[in-house]
């Protein structure tokens, strides 16, 4: 136990559907080492710490600034990114894990393409009419830009959906990320025009009606984002829209439907 | 056949140019080594140029053209640098209308703050996060065109070469699906890449692991003109990491940040109990008019002269104070938010009551794959002409990091995100010219032509799966970064550079002799690096080639052995001893290095500026005294 080097458990499978294991492995402390340093100096030595050969594990990574998102996975239990994982601060060994809500490509690599496909549900876009030249955009005050800014800081990282209890390969619930983006875009001067179009995709199945109310989402988020104040707001604008659509429903027959 | 298009790369520039061409109702295929929403666009902090002039300083377009010429040494083509300026006022105005979140005066307009090269207020900005917002709205916008069926993303696939027909024209490209390592060849009336920079070769940069500079290395082996290689922008702000370099955006300098050291050498008090006079603010002391604000190349010059050749490194390390501890922590909040959080985040320091430690650190390559352009008698820029952003391959368009074009020698801050973006907007309308005209359709190329070209990546494959050699390729990876950083950063030495001319060559040759490390046919990560690594090192061969023969020094290409004289007047111009001196280093070396692949290396030849032969500004010298 006198051993000064760190030492790292991983949880690794060679592919989707493929039996996980356990690898261990040592490697020399370094200052300011974080677990993305740690996997680089494994991918350049990969031996686990038997002394056995191995493949060096898969990650997702790019920014390294958790601003991209990418490197997330489960670190001693808890869901976050890798690069802000400063070794100093963890507990060894540190145990690495894939996350769990989402098909596992590899090792520690998933497929989160569920989040950006729950984007489109809501459209998440301002329709803008063009990209010529057409003037400013419609004015703000800095208060507005202020809440706005904080909601558009979500990197779909899939943290709040990886602790969220409702979220399960079984169940279709959306999630508190496209939730909270709906009421970014809700919000928008502009977007505000095609309000009822967001909402209509968060009614239904999996929609912001099947969220269970644990608040995990918030206490997971890495950027702070009001995740059950967004999930409260548009839950209670969702089911006014539905009580508007259905007191309405003859002028919607009449082909003044949703437009794209 | 309806025609169209494959753009490779998701960050800011690839995605305006997909907007450009859906926008048209043209196919789009967008290929990305990652979903395109973390592309490394996110990464860019301070801001967006653009002189809206809302401060009553009387900025204008023209400035801009000014700062950006002059802050690149006159090195870039002049009607690119006019029309990006000019279009900047309304990119901004386009992305407010996309609803990027910027930060606003109390008026409900948008706010503008300072950057480097400059003396105005130019530069909008959503908090300090400005790319991650930027690139959101441009995501945005294109998963609309996805769910209209305009666009198809192909994420986590990354670009493996050009499909060539006999004429040597692009008709598509040959990827590889980085999770089921399948091959596949794409037909394409027009491709562009829009692939960023190429950080990596410098093993840690403040760039994201992805910009490895792949796909920019392998068109240059494939036929691609490179230009101007040399030219590596070294930003003067960073966290020094063990894993890479986490930028310091020099908005908060624009914002009021401070750079200094202790007087005394190797004090060793906290940064924050040292007194105000015995700190030496000597970026403010030796360029009163710009102060913290000068040019990246000049002020990562002066903290690298001052750590590396006087020793007066915060504590005796390589570091140096930045400092916005005097500004209200609810103002760097609601401006810097970001940066804040970052470096609380990565050092455990609170930078609101500490001041920071950076040094400079490889940041941006204004060199890149050439790219043609076509301009008026009046140097505007022609709308639709197929020759924007066009490489010298026909069919093959680069925008964004990875072309050449609009900063010269050195790029001012906040200048990225909008070439970026005008690069894009341009590219677009180019190659649907392009195609309408000259190209043969899509539905054209033999499908021999595509499996041949599948197939002779099949066989690469196949080889690199069966590397079995005692060398672990990233640790070539990693010597080559450590040797870039030492020849081919800050300051240039030819001797230096002579050497590690040999030292790439025997790198290459031990690439021939790496172990794969993993025969896998899921996520295999270290045959798809295998790939990446032999086009850095072609990349860093042309870096260093052309640093080695630009005997100069201009921007942020810096060599001690051929500097120019200082003038003995406090205006250049008035010293004609030096007028003469400056003019004898143009005629020699005003002139962009362009990089033809062979087996044997780079042949470089130096050639003329197109622009300059009827300029919008005549180059002057640049001082920022």
């Amino acid at each position: 136990m006198t051993d000064a080097r760190i030492a790292v458990r991983i949880e690794r499978a060679d592919g989707p559907g493929q039996p996980s294991r356990w690898e261990e492995f040592r490697v020399e402390r370094r200052p300011n080492s974080n677990v993305i340093s740690v996997l680089m100096q494994i991918q350049r030595n990969p031996v686990t710490a038997d002394g056995r050969k191995t493949t060096p594990p898969a990650w997702d990574a790019a920014c390294l600034e958790e601003v991209c998102g990418s490197c997330t996975m489960n670190i001693n239990g808890k869901v976050r990114q890798a690069c802000s994982a400063l070794i100093d601060k963890l507990e060894q060994p540190i145990v690495l894990q894939p996350m769990k809500k989402f098909p596992l490509m590899r090792d520690l690599t998933v497929d989160r393409q569920k989040m950006f496909d729950a984007l489109k549900r809501v459209k998440a876009w301002i329709p803008v009419d063009g990209t010529y030249d057409l003037g400013p955009g419609p004015r703000q005050s800095p208060e507005d830009q202020e809440i706005n800014y904080v909601l558009s800081t979500c990197m779909t990282c899939g943290c709040c959906l990886e602790v969220c209890p409702q979220v399960a390969e079984s169940t279709a619930f959306i999630g508190a990320a496209a939730i909270s983006q709906t009421r970014l875009f809700n919000n928008h001067p502009t977007g505000k025009m095609h309000a009822s179009e967001r909402l209509r995709g968060l009614m239904g199945k999996g929609g912001v009606g099947d969220c269970g109310k644990a608040a995990n989402c918030v206490q997971a988020c890495p950027k702070g984002i009001p995740l059950t104040s967004s999930i409260a707001e548009m839950s209670r604008e969702a089911t006014k829209q539905a009580l508007k659509d259905w007191f309405f429903r003859d002028e919607h027959k009449g082909g003044g439907g949703p437009v794209g | 056949m309806a025609e169209s298009y494959i753009v490779v790369g998701g960050g800011l520039a690839g995605l305006m140019t997909v907007i450009k061409l859906a926008e048209a109702g043209k196919h789009v295929d967008v290929f990305s080594i990652v979903p395109v929403k973390r592309s490394h666009s996110v990464c860019a902090q301070g801001g967006i140029n653009g002189a809206v002039n809302t401060k009553g300083e009387g900025d204008s377009p023209d400035i801009h053209v000014k700062d950006t010429l002059k802050g690149g040494d006159f090195l870039a083509e002049q009607p690119p640098v006019k029309g990006m300026c000019y279009a900047a006022p309304s990119i901004i105005y386009l992305l407010d209308r996309m609803g990027v979140p910027f930060n606003r005066t109390n008026e409900g307009l948008l706010d503008f703050r300072r950057f480097g090269g400059t003396l105005y207020n130019r530069t909008a900005f959503a908090g300090a996060s400005t790319g991650q917002q930027l690139l959101y709205a441009l995501d945005e916008q294109v998963r609309r065109y996805e769910s209209e069926g305009l666009v198809r993303k192909f994420e986590y696939w990354e670009y493996l070469s050009f499909i060539k027909d006999e004429q040597g024209a692009c008709r598509g490209i040959v990827a590889l699906d980085l999770r089921t390592m399948e091959i596949q060849p794409f037909a394409s009336d027009a491709v562009c890449l829009a692939t960023g920079g190429p950080g990596v070769v410098y093993g840690r940069s403040t760039n994201s692991t992805i910009n490895t500079g792949s796909a920019n290395g392998r068109s240059y082996r494939d036929g691609a003109t490179y230009a101007n290689g040399e030219f590596i922008q070294v930003h003067p702000t960073a966290i020094p990491g063990e894993d890479k370099h986490r930028l310091m955006s020099e908005s908060a300098r624009g914002e009021g940040g401070r750079i200094w050291v202790p007087k005394k050498k190797g004090d060793t008090r906290p940064g924050r109990e040292i007194p105000e006079n015995e700190r030496w603010y000597f970026l403010e002391e030796k360029y009163p008019h710009y102060g913290n604000l000068v040019p990246r190349d000049v002020a990562s010059r002066e903290i690298f002269s001052l750590v590396k050749d006087l020793g007066m490194g915060v504590g005796g390390e390589d570091v140096v104070y930045l400092d916005v501890t005097h500004i209200p922590a609810a103002v760097l909040d609601r401006k810097l938010g970001g940066i804040m959080e970052i470096y609380e985040k990565f050092q455990g320091v609170d930078p609101r009551h500490n001041p920071m430690k950076i040094f400079p650190a490889v940041h941006y390559s204004m060199g890149g794959l050439w790219v043609d352009y076509e301009a008026d008698a009046r140097n505007n820029m022609v709308p639709g002409s197929p020759r924007q952003q066009a490489t010298n391959i026909p069919g093959l368009y680069a925008a964004g990091e990875c072309d050449y074009a609009y900063h010269g020698a050195n790029r001012l801050g906040a200048n990225s995100l909008l070439s970026c973006i005008y690069a894009g907007m341009i590219t677009g309308p180019a190659m649907i010219s392009y195609a309408k005209n000259a190209a043969p359709k899509k539905g054209d190329v033999p499908s021999t032509t595509l499996q041949n070209a599948r197939q002779q990546w099949v066989e690469r494959f196949d080889k690199i799966y069966k590397m079995d050699g005692p060398e672990n390729p990233f640790v070539i990876g990693q010597q080559m970064g450590e040797m870039m950083v030492k020849v081919a950063t800050v300051v240039k030495k030819n001797p230096e550079l002579d050497d590690a001319l040999v030292k790439i060559q025997e790198m290459k040759e031990r690439w021939k002799k790496s172990n794969v490390l993993d025969t896998g046919r899921t996520v295999n990560q270290s045959a798809a690096y295998l790939n990446q690594l032999s086009n850095m090192l072609e990349l860093a061969h042309v870096i260093l080639k052309t640093s080695r023969l630009r005997d100069e020094s201009r921007g942020s290409h810096y060599k001690p052995d051929f500097v120019l004289p200082k003038p003995k007047t406090p205006k250049p111009t008035d010293d004609p001893e030096f007028m003469a001196a400056w003019k004898a280093r143009n005629d020699k070396w005003l002139k962009n290095s362009l990089a033809t692949w062979t087996p044997e290396g780079p042949r470089v030849e130096f050639k003329e500026l197109e622009s300059l032969k009827n300029p919008i500004l005549s180059p002057e010298p640049r001082h920022y005294d």
